[in-house]
């Protein structure tokens, strides 16, 4: 800039903080697409180990086609990327929907609450609570884990924020942020017997929406569904299975022993360890997954998780024939 | 030392039965405790407090004990010190995923309170800890808590927690304290 450059001009920002309609918490895209009862799509961004803008817009075009938010995700593995509230800020300027994630992993309870009103005001709707993965799996283990809230009390302190407007100090909001309210479950790993009762209890927290971990075992995810639908959390809480396409019989197997909490039966290994072209198998389990799914009752959406594969993306939607109308909803 | 809580788990159901009989009687102490001073006390009771739960929990002394709804497994042994387990980390057999030698804190909880009568609980939404009240003793802040039961506010971060975790307030209120803290049981000057 130089010195005779005219002073900014924040009016023409228009910083509209619009009410969300009537019945919604937020208004975002997702939240109407869920609450209008149409299956809805999320897909997770790889995010750029870079500072550049134009490579979040390229890791994000092949997912905006298809979904109705796109999940910037929170050093996922403990591993140093673009922060999830610059990649978030970025994609909603540009007018997608982002899933804001916040790890507990990594900042306070004074850091979260400041970064979930910092958010809103860049026109973030939709916010992912999830506890982190131990700074042990990532790329600097030797980091301070600080895990000041967890997943559930940060649930109910954000759900404090939007509803009562005020901070966990008691301090007042002014302006509210409007959040869509999002959690993780992990319905295929131990304990499979109280992970119902868990996610009852996130539910309780003040979570609007549930992403889930990979899903590869559909009889052990239809035994979960079961039982949430008998304690009636499907009519309280969106539930999204995640999905994605592997990209072999060893990459699987890597990933089971390597990334916390991922379950993939043997069988769907042997699968993939038997094709002649594993990539394609791949997909195709993941198209085959998808439509499993959705014929299980008080599934409301898909969450594709498609890690250095989201090339993959649109054509696993639009083969697994969930694509409706993508006119905005 | 998973053994302890281990054993404790095991016994959940005995634990719940004394416990119970004990709190009784804490809060029935209270007038004693107050003619004597909370912060007279403080020290002498946390000291027997850590020794004994120490032994019988491996208890960390958070100040906030909430054993009663977690199957008395103590959370703070959680290698993430989650308050609301367990996380979705989990390894095959319950094994924890930041230390895999050692059984899931959480799954232990849940087992816990299925031997429990009041284990219930296990399901009621646990507010974030104070850390300001970190090696404090909560037997005495059951007391005063149970005891008193304050209405109205006290200050407002308190009060806030208070409300917006209401069920941990209604059962275990050292969770989600309003009383006034006695000077030696708080370390940042929280409650006073
Ligand atoms: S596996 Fe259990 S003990 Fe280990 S970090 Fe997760 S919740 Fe805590």
């Amino acid at each position: 800039m130089t010195d005779d450059a005219p002073p900014p001009d924040f009016a023409r920002w228009q910083p509209s903080y619009d009410t969300p309609p009537p019945g919604h918490v937020s208004g975002s895209r997702l939240e109407r697409v869920l609450r209008q009862g149409h299956f809805a799509v999320t897909a997770e961004l790889n995010p750029p180990d870079s500072a550049d803008p134009a490579d979040v817009f390229t890791a994000a075009r092949p997912l905006a086609e298809v979904a109705d938010a796109i999940n910037a995700t929170d050093a996922s593995g403990a591993n140093c990327h673009m922060s999830s509230i610059g990649i978030s800020a970025l994609l909603t300027r540009a007018g997608y929907g982002t899933v804001y994630q916040i790890s507990c992993r990594d900042r306070n309870r004074i850091a979260i609450q400041g970064d979930v009103l910092g958010a809103a005001a860049m026109g973030v709707r939709n916010v992912l609570c999830l506890t982190g993965d131990g700074v042990g799996v990532g790329d600097q283990p030797g980091a301070r884990p600080v895990f000041d809230l967890d997943s559930i009390s940060l649930l109910r302190t954000i759900r404090t924020m939007r509803d009562d407007g005020v901070f966990l100090s008691g301090r007042r909001i002014t302006s509210p942020p409007r959040m869509f309210l999002g959690a993780a479950e992990n319905p295929c790993i131990a304990p499979l017997d109280w992970r119902p009762d868990r996610l009852a209890k996130k539910v309780e927290a003040g979570a609007d929406f549930i992403q889930t971990n990979y899903i590869f075992d559909i009889p052990v995810f239809a035994r979960f569904m079961a039982r949430v639908r008998d304690l009636g959390l499907d009519r309280r809480v969106f539930i999204l299975a995640g999905v994605g396409p592997l990209a072999s019989g060893r990459a699987a197997r890597w990933m089971r022993s390597n990334v916390p909490g991922i379950h993939i039966p043997d069988a769907v290994i042997d699968r993939l360890d038997r094709a002649a072209d594993p990539g394609e198998e791949g997909k195709r389990l993941c198209i085959e997954l998808i439509q499993q799914i959705r014929q299980i009752a008080g599934v409301s959406g898909v969450h594709v998780m498609a890690y250095r594969r989201e090339h993959l993306v649109r054509e696993i939607i639009a083969q697994s024939g969930v694509c409706r109308d993508r006119a905005r909803a | 030392m998973e053994r302890i809580r281990t054993f404790a788990v095991r016994h959940a159901r005995a634990f719940e039965w004394v416990y119970v009989r004990f709190e009784r009687a804490l809060v029935a102490m209270d007038p004693l405790f107050r003619r004597i001073g909370y912060d007279r006390l403080e020290r002498p009771v946390a000291a027997v407090e850590k020794l004994t739960k120490g032994l019988l929990f491996d208890c960390r002394m958070c100040g906030q004990c909430v054993l009663s709804s977690t199957g008395m497994s103590c959370p703070m042994n959680c290698p993430k010190t989650l308050r609301n387990g367990p996380c979705g980390g989990v390894r095959p057999g319950g094994f924890c995923e930041v230390k895999p030698q050692m059984r899931c804190v959480w799954v232990m909880a849940w087992e816990g309170a299925a031997r429990m009568r009041g284990g219930g609980q296990i399901s009621d939404v646990q507010p974030p800890v104070n850390r300001a009240l970190e090696g404090s003793s909560s037997w005495l802040r059951v007391a005063r808590e149970k005891a008193a039961m304050p209405g109205g506010p006290t200050d407002a971060p308190r009060d806030t927690i208070a409300r917006a975790f209401p069920r941990a307030r209604a059962h275990e209120p050292a969770a989600a304290p309003l009383a006034p803290e006695p000077l030696r049981a708080s370390d940042r000057g929280v409650g006073r």
